[in-house]
């Protein structure tokens, strides 16, 4: 057997490619499931965790500091395991799909808090003076003229970001979440062979590579003009 | 009767007193030009008159309620009292038409159709009926200060105050700034003017303010102030200005 054809059978080989992708193909969809849950919630907790301290009251801009610092110097994968195999010894007990979900949702909205509050805090002072000076609320100089800027304003470092997060979401495979590198690493050990290891990283790449596009296209389209 | 009386106005920004004490009352349909050094306090003079800075002591009264009482409904207040700031103030994500209708929609409650009818009459009003669907981005530096001044007017102010309406504005742009004042003027709109337009003090100003470090130094028509001022800084700093 030449080097190149133990190659090709450590990580190509055809039968175990075609026993397994339907077993990958469900890691697939289990991923882009958590993956858009994540972004969703994440991103909505983390613009209603900014909006609510640009109210300024302390006890509660206390908390939010505090929530996003852990998640943002915590890793992630401590985060889950304690969580996960913490919470049942005080009776709580949650999927670990749900675990996976929660974690990566308040890391993703630590950093996605950050980054709004930074768009809130960077809009000029004239755009409340002008808003409040025709009468509008605070909260509605919030809502219609200071959001709508800062969500501008962030979503080029949010893309990069909220990547990075949804990736995580192969952590789950230590809790046993039946995403892609789960799917994978089963495989693998049941056949001893890297074939569907190799097949589970194709499947990220095929998967991340429009994503990375999409966030690429969404930097240059929302490219703020200053007026 | 007055529709503005300012008395004995304090202002204090931690230790330093911007604000000193200003007796000042503005009648209806009159042009008043506020002008003096900077660091005088004649913006935040205006910028007390509606509350954007929380005096330190002192009243204003307004169309018959007292401007810094706790129980006024600041934000109905406002409403009544259009403000043009030096650096327009636009909101960048919106079309010209939805800069003006956002409080008209969001404060008054009116409704999509009613209060793009009156937009686009406030922005005919300032020569801009092309211009609705422009974003600030896309408009000259005169063309925003117009629409910032018809966002001020779609609300049927009883006063506009204008604080320094032109000083960020390129030379060739001021006239037609001014033009849309002097049209409100003649419409009979009650205005408190900063701004050092000399030119359009001397035409359209019913009467001339002039501050230094916190006090109203003196005060009269136009011809007086620019002419024949009494006090010695009144002298100076005019001289400075027509040089």
């Amino acid at each position: 057997m030449t080097a190149w054809e133990r190659f090709l059978e450590t990580f190509f080989k055809p039968e175990l490619m075609v026993q397994y992708w339907p077993d990958i193909l469900e890691g697939v969809v289990v991923t882009v499931q958590i993956a858009a849950a994540v972004v969703v919630t994440g991103l909505a907790l983390g613009l209603m965790l900014a909006s609510v301290r640009a109210y300024q009251v302390r006890f509660l801009n206390l908390f939010i500091v505090i929530f996003v610092d852990v998640f943002r110097a915590l890793p992630p994968l401590v985060a889950i395991l304690l969580i996960y195999f913490g919470l049942p010894n005080i009776d709580i007990v949650l999927p670990s799909f749900a675990v996976l979900w929660l974690v990566l949702s308040f890391v993703l909205a630590a950093f996605a808090e950050e980054i709004f509050w930074a768009g809130i805090t960077s809009t000029p002072k004239g755009q409340w003076e002008a808003a409040r000076s025709t009468g509008l609320t605070f909260s509605q100089t919030l809502l219609s003229v200071v959001l709508p800027q800062a969500i501008r304003l962030g979503i080029p470092p949010l893309t990069n970001r909220t990547i990075a997060i949804t990736k995580n979401t192969a952590l789950g495979t230590v809790i046993g979440v039946s995403e892609i590198l789960s799917q994978a690493t089963s495989a693998q050990a049941f056949t001893g062979n890297a074939t569907p290891l190799m097949m589970g990283a194709l499947a990220y790449i095929i998967l991340f590579i429009p994503i990375v596009a999409v966030g690429r296209w969404i930097e240059t389209r929302f490219a703020w003009r200053r007026a | 009767m007055p529709i503005l009386t300012i008395s004995g106005l304090r202002k204090s920004f931690g230790t330093t007193e911007v604000l000193k004490g200003i007796d000042l009352s503005v009648s209806n349909r009159e042009l008043v030009f506020i002008i003096g050094p900077s660091g005088s306090g004649k913006s935040t003079l205006l910028r007390c008159i509606n509350r954007l800075e929380e005096p330190t002591g002192g009243g204003i009264a307004f169309d018959g309620v007292e401007v810094t009482d706790r129980s006024t409904d600041l934000n109905a207040l406002r409403r009544s009292m259009g403000m043009v700031f030096q650096s327009f103030n636009l909101y960048p994500h919106m079309t010209a038409l939805a800069n003006v209708t956002l409080a008209l929609r969001k404060v008054l409650k009116k409704s999509r159709d009613e209060a793009d009818a009156i937009g686009r009459e406030a922005l005919a009003k300032v020569g801009l009926s092309d211009k609705t669907a422009s974003y600030p981005s896309e408009l000259s530096g005169g063309q925003q200060q117009r629409v910032a001044i018809a966002r001020a007017l779609a609300l049927d102010p009883k006063i506009v105050l204008f604080d320094e309406p032109t000083s960020a504005l390129d030379p060739e742009l001021v006239g037609s700034v001014l033009a849309v004042m002097r049209d409100l003027k003649a419409g009979g709109m009650t205005m408190l003017v900063v701004s050092h337009e000399l030119r359009f003090a001397r035409d359209a100003a019913d009467r001339v303010i002039f501050m230094d470090q916190g006090h109203i130094v003196e005060e009269g028509p136009p011809s007086a102030i620019f002419n024949e001022p009494r006090e010695a800084r009144t002298r100076a700093f005019v001289a400075g200005l027509l040089r």
